[in-house]
């Protein structure tokens, strides 16, 4: 546990220092009322309207894990939702609706699986196909409409409340957290770890790789299925177009926010998430402390470039020095006392 | 022949087969009107398209210049509605900041030792934030020189109209030509593709060429913001979303490996047209709808990577077989 | 003399790869540079062409001091270097390769046909005839090392450093390479060859260097030399005392594994072997012999293409590492950083994991029992560590291996394959490798041990298998695992270099 929350340390510190400045610009951030059965107020927003990063984010966790990256999560999520939004107007009914729509996500993980584990194309490469692709095959579905419909049990998983919170919340919670637990109760999330640190090395002790690469791609596309139920309920419509629109690069920056190294290797989900909700944080605050919205933009790319000169291998020897005179420092006013005697 | 052409002969063959089903559907496609209006509607593409190519060449990727073009639309807009500066002032000042743009992504890339695509992701929401800053709105540009320079346009034989963006597209890709295949840089920038670890023993200054090949793609990114913005008569902080996307599949289309090391100029101005077309087919067709195009371009895009692949594995095994006889 | 070296050191953090090495090259005369791996050639040759700085020592060129900061510098000094694999770039043409960074120009643009006509020029003097617009990845190995010392020569002059040129060449590639190599030192190049090909060292070169741990051990006129001699100088006779006497031999042990005709092209050829419960087999051999290769066809990373395995159940499927795990086999591999250790992973981590992936992921091993087993471990193979929690990227070059010994012997194979197991290692740790290797074989397990050190081969196996020109040539039991023949086996000239194109079909 000590370890967990050393890990996690600098991104709850990144979360805290954050919800702080915005409720300096904007007091009323950090108020909760609870009415009509359910609590609300922004951070309840931010929980709320993480749901699709934080869905995505845990998937992609993963890949980049493996050393991977999934860049056809959006589009995945655009397809999911036009799947879900057709069996539904066609009168399928909710369950049939949500299997084919996790169907479809885990068809298209696993099409990128195949590609990237068993064809040998770089995962960047063999994403990029889906990712062009899969707006095409969602506007397919959809006949290029906007799909709306009217059904209360589904718009119920976008915009209901259950237990006080906001059903989408309580989703990616219970999504990460399942997924935390079966990679940490098992033994998956050390073979997954070991792969991406170093495959071939894990092939030879006997660690299926291809299969273990496949999984993860299936688990990205499974999460992503998630993210598109989401945003197509929340607006009751599934728009090809724009659903899920660029998310992937947040789901990025999530996982890197939370510390996972591109290079893959160790993981954790719990801080890909808390990047997640750093990233709507700053998207509320923004917003509610009277910034205009086009600096969001430009704080992530700031981010971006901040998380990659911290992780540069490059620079790793820099840090580790600058680390080593930081320490000697400390130690040398206890030298200087020697040395008076 | 080269094993390394084979994917250019199979873009041109490509092209060609497809040109021919379309004129055999609609004869009125093989006329000078229809190629004009193909080489003007795809010059932005295009021009961008000539720098993509030599990012992938080096063997990076720029995922930065969708919103670079939709930065140099709104820049241009704003600067000429609040300033009294020529619009070929304004041009320069663009082009020498799109330039120093790449050019840091580039330093970056190379001074980091991190992966492009996440340098170049940050380029992107930076320039496109800073458009955002600049105008959330449309802007249109009401300028008496870029009135003139959109008519400017030289009458085919057949009614076609060569427009002065679609003369600038072939410009752009003749000097692409040039410094990929006839410079010392651009054999420099094969050499990074091919292997960077060799090319340096080879004497090839890694950290040169990277800034530069950056530099270049920014360069023809603003260049393309300025042709977009001939083109439209606005900067829109909104536009062009997805365009490094259409540009990285013309690229791969153009028979360009996208793993870095091989591949023509020509080749992806071919990938361009190729795209291009079968836009004008569904408008022709119109029946069909838009998004068949994303479909056909992802299946091209498949059927070129899957070639590539196979091609790279093909001379592997021959390798391995030489080596064994 | 041309070149002239004295007193060579260089350091590595835990290890000296060069100490105090002497060497010197006449003009117009081929030098070979002889050594297994770790020997310190590849480090000789990275200081001369400035790869490496050197620690210690003096580099002459014709009487002045030299201390060459890059490969390009080295290059302008006048010494040039082909390697055994990346050299020239095969995604460009081959006019492209010969003519970098020295194109004709014409207003800064390349002029394609005065480039062609000089690269045809240069390929000329070597006696090829290319179509130098084609790419040199669509060539053979033998023309692109022939390429690329064409380049090497036109860019350097003076001496030519050949890195097992011919590595992954055939017999005739090999002559074709050899007649160039030949026409360089009548023009009076001094050429440095690295080899291990013993034949090709005495079809070629005129003196011989051999380095052993960082040292040099001879040099000698490679027409006073005799084989046996020179496989002595390279294998050496340096392990200590505590080690050196033989195992008391066993006598016939029970079958457990029976191959037949197992054979890759382009590896090893078909061989018979038969391992017996509880012995130690020794693979004999020198580098590129087929000893590592007979060890990734038995496991299955390189799968047999001929031939069959069985054991007293029947037959045995191994045509991947995981198929071979499940019959029991385990392969310590050679490269422990790229093949063995996970870096990235605490010792407890890296020691469970071929357990765990065996168990599959569903079944994990509890926690507590992962801390039994690497404290284990730690405790049984005096692993040197903090604690179990510690990267192994962290640890020693000798402790990485115990980590990657402990994760075999937590799966308790019947048959591991131990792939230079003490390379690298300091003597202690070597000396409780072969300790370990003994006990092993007392509780039943079958070892196959992979080793450049006859005196260590000779320490712990029953039998002895010399490897040649990627063929099994010889099989020795009893008294008659000794030094002298052993080295006589791999020394036999047999139908050698043809063996070794035929070897590697």
């Amino acid at each position: 546990m000590a370890g967990l929350m050393r890990r996690l340390a600098p991104q709850l510190v990144a979360l805290a220092a954050l919800v702080g400045l915005v409720t300096a610009f904007y007091p009323a951030f950090l108020d909760l009322s609870f009415g009509g059965g359910r609590l609300s107020g922004p951070l309840v927003d931010v929980l709320k309207r993480a749901a699709p990063v934080a869905l995505l984010a845990t998937g992609m966790t993963l890949v980049i894990a493996t050393r991977g990256i999934d860049l056809s999560v959006g589009a995945i999520m655009a397809i999911c939702g036009a799947v879900a939004a057709t069996a539904i107007t066609a009168g399928w009914g909710l369950p049939a609706a949500l299997l084919l729509a996790l169907g479809a996500g885990a068809a298209a993980g696993l099409w990128n699986g195949v590609l990237v584990a068993v064809l040998g194309i770089q995962p960047f490469v063999a994403t990029l196909i889906l990712m062009t692709m899969g707006r095409g095959i969602a506007q397919l579905i959809t006949e290029g409409r906007i799909m709306t419909f009217t059904d209360a049990g589904f718009a119920w998983i976008g915009s209901g409340t259950a237990l006080g919170l906001p059903v989408p919340a309580w989703l990616w919670i219970a999504t990460a957290a399942a997924f935390a637990l079966v990679l940490r109760r098992t033994a998956l999330g050390m073979l997954v770890e070991a792969t991406g640190i170093n495959r071939r090395a894990s092939g030879l002790a006997g660690v299926n790789a291809t299969v273990l690469l496949v999984a993860v791609y299936v688990a990205a596309g499974l999460c992503a299925a998630l993210a598109g139920l989401v945003v197509t309920a929340d607006i009751r419509g599934a728009d090809a177009n724009n659903a899920g629109l660029w998310l992937e690069l947040d789901a990025i920056l999530a996982v890197v926010i939370g510390g996972n190294s591109l290079l893959g290797g160790r993981f954790s989900i719990a801080a890909s998430v808390i990047g997640a909700l750093i990233i709507q944080t700053i998207t509320i605050g923004i917003r509610l402390a009277g910034f205009p919205s086009e600096y969001n933009l430009i704080i992530k790319a700031v981010l971006v470039l901040v998380i990659l000169v911290l992780q540069s291998p490059r620079l790793a020897p820099e840090w580790q020095f600058w680390r080593d005179s930081l320490r000697a420092a400390r130690n040398r006013p206890a030298d200087g006392k020697g040395a008076a005697k | 022949m080269n094993i390394r052409a084979l994917p250019l002969y199979v873009t041109i063959a490509i092209f060609l087969l497809a040109y021919l089903v379309c004129w055999t559907q609609f004869p009125a496609m093989l006329s000078t009107r229809v190629i004009g209006n193909l080489l003007t509607d795809n010059a932005y593409l295009g021009i961008v398209a000539v720098g993509m190519t030599l990012v992938i060449l080096s063997g990076g990727i720029d995922l930065s210049v969708g919103s670079v073009i939709a930065f140099s639309g709104v820049f241009i807009a704003v600067v000429l509605r609040d300033s009294t500066l020529h619009p070929l002032a304004v041009f320069a000042m663009l082009l020498a900041l799109t330039t120093a743009f790449g050019a840091a992504m580039g330093f970056l890339i190379d001074r980091l030792a991190m992966p492009a695509f996440i340098v170049t992701l940050a380029g992107m929401f930076l320039a496109r934030g800073a458009a955002y800053m600049l105008s959330i709105d449309s802007v249109p540009v009401v300028h008496p020189f870029f009135d003139w320079l959109e008519g400017l346009y030289w009458l085919m034989p057949g009614k076609g109209r060569l427009r002065l963006i679609g003369v600038v597209m072939l410009l752009a890709f003749a000097a692409g030509i040039v410094v990929a295949h006839k410079t010392r840089f651009g054999t420099s920038v094969l050499a990074l593709g091919g292997g960077e670890a060799t090319a340096r023993l080879m004497g090839v200054r890694q950290g040169r060429t990277t800034v530069l090949v950056y530099a270049f793609s920014g360069l023809m990114a603003g260049l393309s913001g300025i042709v977009f913005t001939i083109y439209t008569g606005s900067g829109y902080s909104l536009a062009t979303v997805g365009t490094e996307l259409t540009a990285i599949a013309a690229v791969v289309i153009g028979g360009t490996l996208l793993t870095g090391g091989a591949g023509y100029m020509f080749g992806t101005f071919i990938g361009v047209m190729t795209m291009g077309l079968i836009q004008t087919y569904i408008v022709f067709d119109g029946s069909l709808s838009s998004w068949w195009t994303k479909i056909v371009v992802g299946v091209l895009l498949l059927a070129f990577i899957l070639l590539q692949k196979g091609l790279v594995k093909l001379s592997q095994d021959r390798l391995a077989a030489g080596a064994g006889r | 003399m041309l070149l002239t070296i004295r007193s060579l050191t260089k350091t590595f953090p835990g290890t000296k790869a060069l100490d105090a090495v002497d060497f010197d090259l006449a003009a117009g005369e081929v030098h070979a540079l002889l050594g297994e791996n770790g020997a310190g050639k590849s480090t000789l040759i990275k200081c001369l062409t400035g790869a490496y700085r050197r620690d210690g020592g003096a580099i002459t060129l014709e009487g002045a001091g030299i201390d060459p900061q890059s490969t390009v510098e080295a290059q302008e000094l006048g010494i040039g270097t082909v390697y055994q694999e990346v050299n020239l770039l095969p995604n460009l043409t081959v006019a492209q390769n010969l003519m970098f960074g020295r194109e004709p120009r014409r207003w800064g643009l390349i002029r394609n046909r005065a480039m062609r006509a000089q690269a045809r020029a240069m390929l000329r003097d070597y006696g090829l005839s290319l179509d130098v617009d084609r790419d040199l990845g669509s060539y053979s190995v033998a023309i692109q090392q022939i390429v690329a010392i064409a380049r090497a020569v036109a860019l350097s002059g003076k001496v030519l450093i050949l890195d097992e040129p011919t590595a992954s060449l055939d017999a005739a590639e090999v002559r074709m390479v050899f007649d160039v190599v030949r026409g360089l030192r009548a023009r009076g190049l001094g050429i440095v060859f690295v080899s291990h090909f013993l034949d090709q060292v005495f079809d070629l070169s005129d003196r011989v260097t051999v380095l052993r741990n960082g040292r040099r051990v001879a040099t000698e006129r490679t027409r006073d030399l005799d084989r046996v001699a020179l496989i002595e100088h390279m294998l050496g006779r340096e392990l200590e005392a505590a080690t050196q006497e033989p195992a008391a031999r066993r006598g016939p042990r029970p079958p457990m594994l029976r191959f037949a005709g197992m054979g890759r092209r382009g590896a090893v050829q078909p061989f018979d072997m038969q391992v017996g419960q509880g012995e130690v087999l020794g693979l004999a051999g020198l580098l590129g012999s087929g000893r590592t290769e007979t060890a990734e066809l038995l496991f299955g990373l390189k799968p047999a293409q001929t031939g069959r395995a069985r054991d007293q159940g029947g037959a045995l499927d191994l045509s991947t590492p995981r198929a071979a795990i499940a019959a029991g086999f385990g392969l310590a591999p050679e490269d422990r950083k790229t093949d063995g250790i996970v870096a990235d992973l605490t010792i407890r981590e890296n020691i469970v994991l071929g357990l765990q992936a065996r168990r599959g992921w569903a079944r994990p091993i509890a926690r507590a029992e992962q801390n039994r087993l690497a404290e284990d471990y730690i405790r049984r193979l005096d692993i040197r560590t903090t604690g179990r929690e510690k990267r192994v990227g962290e640890l020693s070059g000798g402790n990485q291996q115990k980590v990657v010994l402990a994760r075999w012997l937590a799966m308790n194979p019947r048959f591991l394959i131990l792939d230079e197991p003490t390379r690298g290692i300091d003597v202690g740790a070597h000396a409780e490798i072969l300790r370990l290797i003994h006990d092993l074989t007392a509780q039943g397990m079958a070892l196959l041990v992979i080793s450049s050190e006859i005196d260590e081969l000779i320490a712990v196996s029953d039998r002895v298998i010399v490897l040649r020109d990627r063929r099994h040539v010889a099989e020795l039991a009893g008294e008659d695992i000794a030094p002298a023949r052993i080295m006589q086996a791999i020394a036999a000239t047999g139908p050698a270099p043809a063996a070794a194109a035929q070897g590697a079909a």
